[in-house]
């Protein structure tokens, strides 16, 4: 079944990770399997932040020689950084097996993440300027207290929490999704993707990654491979109506934007709140009402309907 | 089909086998719709085990801090203790509330609910004054339902009997498999309502998306705005005296009505030509199953 939730206040920054944090855990009942959020706080230009995984939960358990392999790894990555001459300016661990790292760099930023992924058993979660992505096994709450997102400040985010029905419940399964080559682009889905092989084929040709077997991927590499071209947010998301096989509604973040599609037989739900300064979305109402519990007006967007937000 | 035999099935029309089969809504029949005509016959109105509530009698809920269940559990036992009337507070989407409700009772509701709210009810009137989520007063059976602002998708799915009402727009696939009621609508309806409609009648003011009417067997849609597609099977039918007198009956009724009136309605039928059904079998095959 799964659950999406998005908001973005307009010109102004709030208190985005609480926010997400309320309605994802409202849609709990939607999928208990694991959550994830993708949260833009002020962009830090010129630096990058990494997030990046170098284990699942279940190699966690897999005995106390997995500990040595996972510091080498950590290591490992370090080392890559330095070789790219990225300067690490802050590193934080929330988990033993999830880093977040500040860095300023110059060079190709794709190439170092190509790099660093080529590492076993290394993901990176997000890069960007602006994009802080937390995926996690557990409800809102748990992954939330664990990353301590609390007290994120940012002006929009996206999140989801999952049931999983194509791929398995693990971290790398779990959305939102990042793909480069577009930085801080991210992507929450509810649906199925019908032409999943059709289109990553096609995506794996023109030199993509894929990190899972999981069909909602695809819709990030295919918006960031759009976006790397030149194509609208708004353009992309009305390409995937007619490109894209299946129900599906989804949302996309981008540095200072937030959109929506949902496909031709409006399959999947989606609930829609706009005041002038705040845009809020998610699969049920309940969602929206743990931000705004006044009595507020609320709309169901149509099949085929895109909409996208500005910060 | 009592009392029909195969031989003379063979012998009609396809109009005749229509309704000797009982399949239009010329031949209505059954529980939900006896009680829409026959509103003397004071045993229909209520289940032998129904409990009896008087109208003033009256008692609010807040929900706050209480699971569906509990809400539910709280507006049964209102009803056990004769209150006819329950005012639900401070809902905020939750779902699944006042389902199976099957006596008498005005229920209101100030606030929002999310999804299946009002659903398997026979009999209550209520008033939601703020939107509903997916699948509102799914399978009802009678009594009359008022959404104040939007609904989203499946509004009224299989719906039996009884007046569901939005003012506001809602989602796709309204009245989705109805086989009674009617359904009417304020504002925009989306795709592939009244797919596969059996019986009863939709009134949508606004307009309408694509595939309105997909596959419906039976039943009247009617449209004020705009279509943007039939669906397979619907087409367009002449709207009748009878038509815009029943239209501006029920669209008063609910102060929906029209600046403009009713005449522009376009009234949407099954065109009836993917009907195929067990009488035209042959008898071998009836046998075997």
């Amino acid at each position: 079944m799964c659950g999406i939730a998005g908001l973005i206040h307009k010109g102004k920054s709030s208190n985005v990770g609480s926010e997400m944090t309320a309605m994802l855990q409202a849609l709990k009942h939607r999928g208990p399997d694991s959550t994830g959020f993708a949260v833009y706080g002020e962009p830090t230009e010129g630096d990058y932040i990494m997030r990046v995984k170098c284990a699942e939960r279940e190699d966690m358990e897999s005995g106390r020689g997995f500990t040595e392999v996972l510091h080498k790894r950590i290591a490992d990555v370090e080392a890559l950084l330095a070789e790219h001459k990225a300067v690490v300016k802050a590193k934080e661990q929330a988990t033993a097996y999830a880093l977040r790292y500040l860095i300023s760099h110059d060079g190709d930023t794709e190439d170092m993440a190509r790099h660093i992924e080529e590492l076993e058993g290394v993901e990176i979660l997000s890069l960007g300027n602006g994009l802080e992505l937390i995926k996690d096994l557990g409800d809102a709450a748990v992954v939330s207290d664990t990353y301590g997102l609390g007290d994120f400040q940012g002006t929009h985010g996206i999140g989801h929490t999952r049931m999983a029905t194509e791929s398995d419940v693990d971290i790398r399964s779990a959305h939102p999704y990042w793909a480069f080559p577009y930085n801080d682009v991210s992507v929450v889905h509810n649906g199925q993707i019908t032409n999943y092989w059709i289109k990553r084929r096609q995506m794996e040709q023109k030199g993509h990654r894929f990190m899972s077997n999981c069909d909602s991927e695809l819709l990030a590499v295919y918006t960031a491979d759009n976006l790397a071209n030149g194509v609208s947010l708004e353009e992309s998301l009305k390409r995937s109506i007619d490109e894209i096989d299946g129900v599906f509604t989804y949302l996309v973040a981008t540095k200072d934007q937030l959109g929506m599609a949902k496909d031709t037989m409006a399959a999947k739900p989606l609930v829609l709140y706009e005041s002038d300064d705040l845009i809020a979305m998610a699969s049920e109402e309940v969602a929206i009402r743990a931000i705004l519990p006044e009595e507020i007006d609320t709309t169901d967007p149509y099949d085929e309907e895109v909409r996208v937000w500005q910060a | 089909m009592a009392g029909v035999t195969d031989s003379e099935l063979q012998a009609m029309t396809q109009e005749q086998r229509v309704e000797a089969l009982g399949l239009t809504t010329e031949q209505l029949f059954g529980r939900s719709l006896l009680i829409e005509f026959n509103p003397d016959e004071e045993e229909r109105y209520t289940y032998p085990w129904a409990p009896d509530v008087f109208y003033n009698k009256r008692v609010e809920i807040d929900t706050d801090g209480l699971t569906t269940t509990e809400l539910n559990n709280k507006m049964r036992a209102a009803m056990e203790e004769g209150n006819g009337t329950i005012v639900i507070k401070n809902p905020r989407g939750m779902h699944s509330v006042g389902v199976g409700i099957l006596n008498r009772l005005t229920l209101e509701v100030e606030g929002s609910l999310g999804y299946f709210a009002v659903g398997l009810i026979d009999g209550p009137n209520v008033r939601i004054k703020g939107r509903v989520g997916w699948s509102c007063g799914e399978n009802m059976m009678s009594g009359t339902v008022v959404i104040e602002k939007n609904a989203g998708s499946t509004f009224g799915a299989a719906i039996r009997g009884g007046d569901l009402v939005c003012r506001g727009s809602v989602g796709s696939r309204t009245g989705i498999d109805m086989k009674g009621g009617t359904i009417i609508v304020g504002g925009d309806t989306g795709a592939l309502s009244g797919f596969m409609m059996q019986r009863g009648r939709m009134i949508v003011c606004g307009n309408a998306g694509k595939n309105l009417g997909d596959s419906m067997y039976d039943g009247t849609i009617f449209i004020g705005g705009d279509i943007k597609s039939l669906g397979v099977d619907a087409v367009h039918a002449e709207l009748t005296d009878l038509d815009k007198a029943w239209l501006t009956r029920k669209l008063q009724q609910y102060e929906l009505m029209p600046d403009k009136g009713v005449d522009h309605f376009h009234k949407i039928v099954a065109g009836k030509q993917l009907w195929n059904y067990d009488n035209l079998e042959p008898n071998e095959k009836k046998l075997i199953l």
